[in-house]
């Protein structure tokens, strides 16, 4: 176990520097002088070469790889081109809603989609299974603003339960925190609860058919117990498989449902940044998307021998 | 009641009129009519050949056919003095494992792979006793010292993939008696294990039998396990018994012609006497060794010997039997020779070219010479292309025209005994000896030299296995293909082979002509081996024993 979690750990380190390096590269690449639109059009030639300057712009492009590497390994992103305000603190100021909202989407999908899964295997064919596929089906294809604007409407706007927008930290009471958290939750949730329900149904199903399936029966198991002892921990494989990709996924539904719902998170910070063309910013965000996807498929492979003790690398 | 079981006593399980037919559809029966017994103490063999009906009609003892897909439709199924077919589901879940339970044909897949074996036998326990943790450990450890498992503390924590396929079936035997149950059902508890594995495994049942007083009723379709185990034998056949009668009788003297033909099909494990070949040397091989390595994270690889300094050569006709248990290394040969692996080193010529050292385009050309035909029919042909496309494509690639290669794909459909239509038609459509003999057709059609055969029988019933081995025969003396027979089947060897090489663990222990190797082994891995095949002192051809 312990070795395969280390191998694991240590292959993951070429993939980060491969990922900044690409990183780097892709930005400058990109038609656009940054020193340009910080300057504005009045510029003269003279102040855009100082601009230059005083970022390294005009350092040759290996030299400012060097740099951006060393710069990445001792925790310093850079500056906004913008507000002169350090990327890391950018980062720090606004990942509190966006990690309350993943983690929030991420809990609220395992404890709903897990048990639909369940149920419908269990049931395959009845009632309850079609109802769950219908859902399913109905929460893939509402996009996430339909679904957060509907919410928007009937929690906040008719029944009055819930704030329409915005966000509180938690530090400034724990009930305000969650009150603004629940639509926003439940809008990114439904995507999330159809794909992994249905993975998980289907996986359900399909170890369902195997032999030692017959040999739990033959011991007199109960249905319930066949289900949730022997089907679902051989099932485990490809539910946190999807899982982990839902995670990663997520960046991009971030990045609606805090427009939506007026959060002041990192995918707010995304937009911003790409309009503006604030490069450190950017490169800032994209590394930290990046390392936390390398971050979860390592998760996702060390679950994996923990599910299955035939999964060894 | 009648105790009509004989010496038996009052019998364990009564099977009255028994017909089991598909939930939708009006499709014939499944299972018809059919009624049997089994006392206590007593072992009843159900043989036939697949499709006869013999596993559905275990499964509805048991309750465990597939939901919405088969049911008993009429018939009754006595344990003791209770009606099964009546029962409610929850009573059949108290009664599973505890008054009657099974054993299952594959023990590879019969475990649940992510849970402890211990933990898998305990269930039993805690399912139906109310016996504490401790308890329940203890009585799991006992079991697993009575099926004579090495070490049952290890065994315990291991899960299924460390154990081997016999340990894994000792493992289910543990799970079906622990609660020592009136009745056992054995599916083809044997028939994926190797010969000695399977011996002893026959040997466990019949010792825990003794034991437990057990009735056993055992399905089978090896006529030689039943002239080991069987008191009582019942045959099958779609769906109906053919015959019910104690061994003796079934074996020297069947009433019924199914049974006749079932029986005599059987190869005989001593091999008829063969002209020595002097023709042609189509494949020779010379010093082969494979080794496999497996890689391991900071620590020096560990290297497995599947093949060691084997040599061998094959003539034209020559039909060359390689025969050894799994993991002898005998299907590694046959695919170092058509060129599936890469061997480590050593020289494989055929028709005078030598492999090794030839270049990729030369060795494409040469292994038009070599074609290979394999153990399943079901999985061997793709199942979205008619018949005819797989039946052309390699010569097609070799820049045969479409028409020619169509001709001659016809011309050996006849020579397989399969109509020029079977061309235009997709292989679901044929049966599992039919497939096999398009998979020869197939592997003709290039007219090799040499053609590897790894398995190709095994899958097959007996009657059907009897017709594929008497093709083969045909076809080596009308296209002198010299064929490298690969087989575990001491029967099947016997019968078809001119010479055997016998191998263990990578190495030839003992080969020569095939009287010689099987009717005088020297080896005492070979007699070994001859030692465990079931049914050896029956001579099933002339209905005595040996």
């Amino acid at each position: 176990m312990l070795p395969y979690v280390l191998k694991r750990v240590l292959s993951a380190v070429p993939v980060m520097i491969i990922v900044a390096v690409v990183i780097f590269a892709l930005l400058r690449l990109t038609p656009g002088d940054p020193a340009a639109i910080l300057a504005g059009n009045d510029a003269t030639g003279e102040q855009l070469a100082q601009i230059r300057e005083s970022l390294g712009l005009d350092e040759p492009i290996l030299v400012q790889l060097a740099t951006w590497c060393k710069n990445i390994i001792s925790g310093d992103l850079g500056v906004s081109l913008l507000s002169g305000v350090p990327v890391t603190k950018m980062i720090a100021d606004r990942v509190g809603p966006t990690l309350a909202l993943a983690v929030g989407t991420i809990s609220v999908t395992i404890l709903v989609a897990i048990p639909m899964g369940i149920v419908a295997a269990g049931r395959l064919g009845g009632y309850l299974d079609r109802i769950v596929m219908a859902l399913s089906v109905l929460g893939f294809s509402v996009p996430i603003f339909v679904t957060g604007y509907v919410l928007i409407y009937f929690f906040s706007l008719k029944l009055g339960w819930l704030p329409v927008q915005g966000y509180r930290p938690p530090s400034e009471g724990l009930f305000p925190f969650l009150q603004r958290l629940v639509l926003p939750v439940l809008a990114l949730s439904g995507v999330y609860i159809a794909l992994v329900a249905r993975i998980t149904r289907s996986s359900i199903i399909e170890v369902l058919g195997e032999d030692y399936i017959r040999t739990a029966r033959a011991k007199g198991a109960t249905g319930r117990r066949i289900l949730l002892r022997h089907a679902l921990r051989n099932a485990a494989v490809p539910i946190v498989t999807i899982i982990g990709i839902g995670i990663a996924s997520l960046i991009t539904g971030v990045v609606v449902t805090e427009s939506v719902f007026n959060l002041p998170g990192l995918g707010r910070l995304v937009v911003e940044a790409v309009l503006a063309r604030d490069y450190p910013v950017i490169q800032g965000l994209i590394l930290l998307f990046s390392f936390t996807y390398i971050l979860i498929n390592l998760v996702v492979d060390i679950l994996y021998t923990v599910f299955d003790p035939r999964i060894r690398y | 009641m009648i105790d009509d079981a004989g010496t038996y006593g009052s019998p364990v399980i009564r099977v009255r009129d028994l017909t089991v037919g598909l939930t939708h559809g009006d499709q014939k029966n499944v299972v018809e009519n059919v009624s049997f017994e089994v006392g206590p103490g007593e072992t009843l063999c159900v043989v036939g050949e697949s499709g006869s009906g013999k596993s559905v009609t275990a499964f509805s003892i048991m309750g465990l056919l597939q939901k919405n897909a088969l049911e008993p439709t009429s018939g009754e199924v006595f344990l003791g003095d209770e009606n099964l077919l009546q029962a409610r589901p929850e009573r059949m879940r108290q009664l599973r494992s505890a008054r009657m339970s099974m054993v299952f044909q594959e023990p590879m897949t019969a475990l649940n792979p992510v849970e402890k074996v211990g933990k898998q036998i305990e269930e039993v326990l805690l399912l139906h006793s109310k016996m504490g943790a401790a308890a329940r450990r203890q009585r799991t450890l006992e079991m697993l010292d009575t099926v004579h498992l090495p070490d049952p503390q290890r065994i315990y924590d291991s899960f299924p993939h460390q154990l081997s396929g016999g340990q894994r079936q000792r493992v289910v035997i543990c799970i079906a008696l622990i609660l020592e149950p009136d009745l056992l059902i054995a599916d083809e508890p044997t028939t994926a294990l190797d010969v000695t594995t399977q011996q002893q495994i026959l040997t466990l049942i019949r010792e825990m039998q003794e034991r437990q007083n057990t009735a056993v009723l055992f399905i089978t379709h090896d006529m030689g396990v039943v002239a080991d185990i069987a008191d009582r034998v019942v045959v099958m056949r779609d769906g109906n018994v053919v015959e019910v009668a104690d061994k003796e009788t079934i074996l020297r003297s069947p009433s019924h012609d199914y049974t006749r033909m079932l029986i005599s099909s059987v190869p005989s494990l001593v091999p008829e006497p063969r002209q020595p070949l002097h023709t042609e040397t189509v494949l020779s091989v010379a010093g082969l060794n494979k080794t496999f390595q497996k890689k391991r994270f900071l620590r020096s690889a560990s290297e497995i010997q599947a093949v060691a300094d084997l040599n061998l050569t094959l003539r034209q006709k020559e039909i060359l039997g390689v025969v050894g248990q799994s993991g002898s290394g005998k299907s590694t040969v046959a695919r170092c020779i058509v060129g599936l692996e890469e061997p480590t080193s050593g020289d494989i010529t055929i028709c005078g070219d030598r492999l090794q050292g030839a270049r990729s385009a030369e060795r494409r050309q040469m292994r038009r010479h070599i074609q290979m035909v394999f153990q399943d029919p079901y999985r061997s042909l793709n199942p979205r292309v008619k018949v005819g496309r797989s039946m052309v494509e390699g010569s097609t690639n070799f820049g045969t025209p479409h028409d020619a290669a169509m001709g001659r794909a016809e011309e050996l459909m006849e020579l397989v005994g399969l109509s020029t239509a079977a061309l235009d038609r997709y292989p679901h459509q044929f049966s599992g000896g039919q497939r096999q003999r398009i998979c020869i057709a197939r592997a003709l059609m290039l007219e090799p030299a040499v053609l590897v055969a790894d398995e190709a029988v095994s899958a097959l019933d007996v009657s059907v296995q009897e017709q594929v081995l008497e093709l083969l025969d045909e076809i080596r003396e009308r296209t002198g293909v010299g064929i490298l027979f690969i087989t575990h089947d001491l029967r099947v060897a016997a019968r078809i082979c001119d010479s055997i090489f016998v191998m263990n663990q990578g190495r030839i222990v003992e080969h020569g002509p095939a009287e010689h190797v099987l009717g005088r082994p020297e080896e005492e891995y070979t007699q070994k081996l001859f030692e465990a095949a079931p049914g050896r002192h029956w001579d099933f051809r002339n209905f005595c024993p040996v």
